[in-house]
């Protein structure tokens, strides 16, 4: 839910990394952290556990600029992608305006992707979204690993419905301010739509 | 309207943030935060210029999210306050009319039972606002955004 505020002239939009265990959603958020002057972000909080895996979110906000004379903020939020956090999965797509489902090119990981997918439609459902609805853009991560699917497959499978993708390498940053911009731009224009 | 949107218009802003500061002032708090119930902030009072309210708004935000899904767990409605205790710091959170959090940052120059009863009163002086806020939100009002152009959205990300 975007959150306009006239008295400080602010939009603020929630975007959420989606997808399975170890595909890379922290390392976008990690990278886009790394690379963005310090006057642009501010702190990055990882509720990890002590292995590093996500426990309950990662959590970056983003300020893009002025738009119309409005300070344009980004929160963008991860889920944790382990199959068993799903009740906290759940809670994180709460108010989402943007979804990014990061898949793991990986052939060994392709039904890993499919059942993060569609436990994002469900989860969406139950939050009374839709995801053919909302801003949404698919990124295949890891494509500089030897067992790759190649991308017309992977997008066969989980981008039935042709939405923006982008190839990435998440740990270099190939494609990872691609995808971030792709999504932001989705959200802004669902904004002018009044939305 | 595919998502909702929550739109504070300056008069709801400057009397959230009067109860803010009010409530502030009488629990002799450090700090008052109210949060969306998404996490982001609407106004903060106190000496918040000391502290990273944007990261404190989202973990507010997640605590209160979570503490709501243990409470549905054990088909409960809602549990509507929580509190943490420090050695030096305690934080006093409370969800307002389902939509907002009212955080209360204090030390010991007071007690929580100070803490407690001016929330309680700051509780009613809010939710009567956001009422006003829902109204407002009936009434279509001018979409200040529909005049956006793809030139601006481009330009917003031209470095």
């Amino acid at each position: 839910m975007s959150f306009i505020n006239y008295s400080s002239r602010e939009i603020n939009c929630k975007l959420v990394y989606y997808g399975p265990g170890l595909c890379g959603k922290t390392t976008n958020l990690q990278y886009i952290y790394n690379k963005t002057k310090p006057d642009a972000k501010g702190k990055m909080i990882s509720l990890a556990t002590e292995t590093e895996r996500t426990l309950f979110f990662d959590f970056l906000p983003l300020s893009l600029g002025e738009i119309r004379g409005f300070k344009t903020r980004f929160h963008l939020y991860t889920v944790p992608g382990q199959v068993f956090y799903d009740a906290s999965r759940k809670l994180i797509l709460k108010g989402v305006d943007g979804v990014c489902f990061v898949a793991d090119s990986q052939m060994e990981r392709m039904e890993a992707n499919i059942e993060s997918l569609e436990n994002l439609r469900d989860n969406l459902t139950e939050q009374g979204y839709d995801l053919d609805k909302l801003p949404y853009v698919v990124q295949y991560n890891k494509r500089d690993l030897p067992s790759v699917v190649p991308v017309e497959e992977l997008s066969e499978v989980l981008n039935s419905t042709r939405v923006p993708e982008f190839e990435g390498v998440a740990t270099t940053g190939v494609g990872v301010f691609d995808t971030l911009k792709a999504l932001a731009k989705q959200v802004l224009t669902e904004l002018r739509k009044g939305g | 309207m595919l998502t909702p949107l929550l739109v504070m218009y300056e008069d709801e802003v400057r009397r959230i943030q009067s109860v803010a500061d009010r409530l502030q002032q009488d629990s002799r708090s450090r700090a008052v935060l109210v949060v969306d119930k998404n996490g982001q902030l609407i106004a903060a009072s106190g000496s918040a210029a000391e502290l990273d309210t944007t990261s404190l708004s989202s973990l507010v935000a997640g605590n209160v999210a979570a503490t709501g899904g243990i409470a549905k767990l054990m088909e409960e409605d809602e549990f509507t306050g929580q509190f943490h205790e420090g050695k030096d710091a305690s934080v006093h959170i409370s969800l307002i009319g389902r939509r907002v959090i009212l955080v209360a940052l204090f030390d010991k120059n007071t007690t929580l039972g100070l803490v407690k009863l001016r929330v309680k009163k700051a509780n009613v002086e809010l939710e009567a606002i956001l009422e006003d806020v829902a109204k407002k939100a009936e009434t279509p009002q001018q979409n200040v955004f529909a005049e956006i152009t793809d030139a601006d959205i481009d330009n917003l990300f031209n470095d």
